[in-house]
């Protein structure tokens, strides 16, 4: 779902960065974030709700509500939508309310 | 500890107006940017925008972002800028607790400048959390800073200035917009913007508002109903629309959060947004050199915020004992480009607004 057309905007080709979600590899591009190369492949569903585990995609896309959290490369509550993608991160669906980082 | 004159929080164009002002009196200044580019909202603005030739009119909002950013070029030395890193605290003595690639560290500022925008409302409807519904800031983000679209059809919620506009960006990226609705009974934002996309065969619905989305996973649907005088539902009125994306342009708040660490006074101002931070004329808050401007300070316009920028900026400059040339006359003809930026029947509930602030303070 990538835009290819646009009357003002160009978006060239870029090179593809593999990552697993889920353990299922897939590509996004450099420049992505996390969450835009999950939507990209047609991935919305980002989160669960931490007691009706009701599904949740990402909001406000500039890292203000935390409801694109994931888990990255066994960190928790990564908010996806401001991180950059990295080659061969492995991005998983959060279950509960995740850690605190560190030792 | 990293020490800076002056920090910057938020490199939108409030923070990168008031950074040239500092630099150009000789300030060491330090810009902190949770997101990897600089330039806040302007990143994903393509359209032109309003307002007088001072402020860039008729220039695209991604154009004026590179001329405020060029603008800092000539200051490197004394210029420091650290994106891609979150301010999540503040102390009282103006340290300031910075998360970058997932690492703390604290900078100790001698002046401290918030200039870190808005957050989009939500709006309360049965499944607004599903995945599908959007704000509207962030389905622009998506398809204009990453080229990708949020969805093939879309419901648009809000019939200001955003919602148009970005009603607007979705068709030029090919996507479908099935409606707008609106709940007053006419549209909020110029009108302009809503012959646009009308013309284009999309239909501006007043009086009309979503009762629910409708999905498993994902939005799948959504059910919108009219709206009686008191803004009320009427039942039998529903009609289901088939979308995969519902997009929420309510409106946006101030930020304030972190700024209200340092403890500065707040208050509610309906008209400017919510809480906002009592200012005096120099957009000093209530704490010794701690400042505020743009969005954060009263929801407007990138127009306003980069003249609010750069009033601050040099009052801030002043404050830390710089020399700012002819700054009595500067601040003056700034002050009257917001007062034109503010004028007429637009302006009037921000003026309003800031009237209702300067009797608080
Ligand atoms: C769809 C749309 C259309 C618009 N059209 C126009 C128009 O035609 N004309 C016009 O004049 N205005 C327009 N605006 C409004 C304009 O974009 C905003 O008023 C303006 O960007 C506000 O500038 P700012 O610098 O105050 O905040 P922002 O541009 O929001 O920048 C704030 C910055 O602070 C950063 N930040 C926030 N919190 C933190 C933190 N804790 N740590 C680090 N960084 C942080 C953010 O990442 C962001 O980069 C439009 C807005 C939208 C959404
Ligand atoms: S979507 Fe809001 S923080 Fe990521």
């Amino acid at each position: 779902m990538r835009i290819r057309k646009h009357p003002i905007l160009s978006f060239p080709e870029k090179d593809s960065v593999p990552f697993y979600y889920n353990g299922k590899k897939l590509y996004g591009i450099e420049g992505d974030t996390i969450a835009s190369a999950l939507h990209a492949n047609g991935v919305k569903k980002l989160s669960e709700s931490i007691n009706l585990k009701r599904p949740r995609g990402f909001y406000c896309a500039i890292g203000n509500c935390a409801s694109c959290d994931m888990e990255v490369d066994g960190k928790t509550n990564v908010r996806t939508c401001i991180t950059p993608l990295k080659a061969g991160m492995e991005v998983k669906t959060q279950r509960g309310k995740g850690r605190l980082h560190g030792n | 500890m990293v020490t800076s004159e002056c920090v910057i929080v938020g490199g939108g164009p409030a923070g990168l107006s008031a950074a040239k002002e500092l630099l150009e009196a000789g300030a060491r200044v330090t810009i902190i940017d949770r997101n990897e580019r600089l330039g806040g909202q302007l990143i994903k603005q393509t359209h032109m925008f309003f307002g007088s030739e001072k402020q860039y009119a008729s220039h695209r909002g991604i154009d004026i972002l590179e001329y405020l950013v060029n603008d800092l070029a000539p200051y490197g030395d004394r210029l420091e800028i650290r994106t891609g890193t979150t301010v999540a605290a503040i102390y009282q003595d103006k340290v300031l607790g910075c998360l970058k690639d997932e690492k703390y560290f604290k900078i100790k500022a001698e002046s401290v400048i918030i200039a870190t925008g808005a957050s989009e409302k939500a709006l309360p409807f049965e499944n607004n959390d599903l995945p599908g519904v959007y704000a509207a800031g962030a389905v622009q983000t998506l398809m204009n800073e990453y080229g990708i679209k949020p969805g093939q059809k879309v419901l648009m919620v809000g019939s200001g200035n955003i919602g148009l506009i970005v009603g607007y960006q979705l068709l030029q990226a090919g996507i479908e917009v099935k409606a707008l609705v609106e709940a007053a009974d006419r549209i909020g934002g110029y009108l302009v913007h809503a012959s646009k996309i009308r013309r284009l065969g999309v239909p501006v619905l007043p009086k009309t508002s979503i009762k629910r989305a409708i999905g498993e996973d994902a939005v799948e649907a959504a059910e919108i109903w009219s709206l009686d005088e008191n803004w009320q539902g009427i039942p039998g009125t529903e009609k289901k629309l088939d979308v995969d994306t519902i997009c929420i342009a309510v409106g946006l708040s101030p930020l304030t959060e972190l700024l209200q660490q340092t403890g500065v006074r707040v208050e509610y101002v309906r008209e400017l947004g919510g809480n906002v931070p009592l200012l005096d004329e120099g957009y000093r808050t209530t704490v010794d050199k701690v400042y505020a401007c743009g969005d954060v300070a009263n929801i407007e316009e990138a127009s306003s915020a980069m003249v609010e920028g750069r009033i601050t900026g040099i009052h801030a400059a002043r404050d830390l004992g710089h020399e700012v040339e002819n700054a009595g006359f500067r601040i003056k003809a700034l002050q009257h480009e917001l007062y034109d930026l503010r004028g007429g029947p637009p302006g009037e509930k921000v003026r309003q607004g800031i009237k209702k602030r300067e009797v608080l303070a």
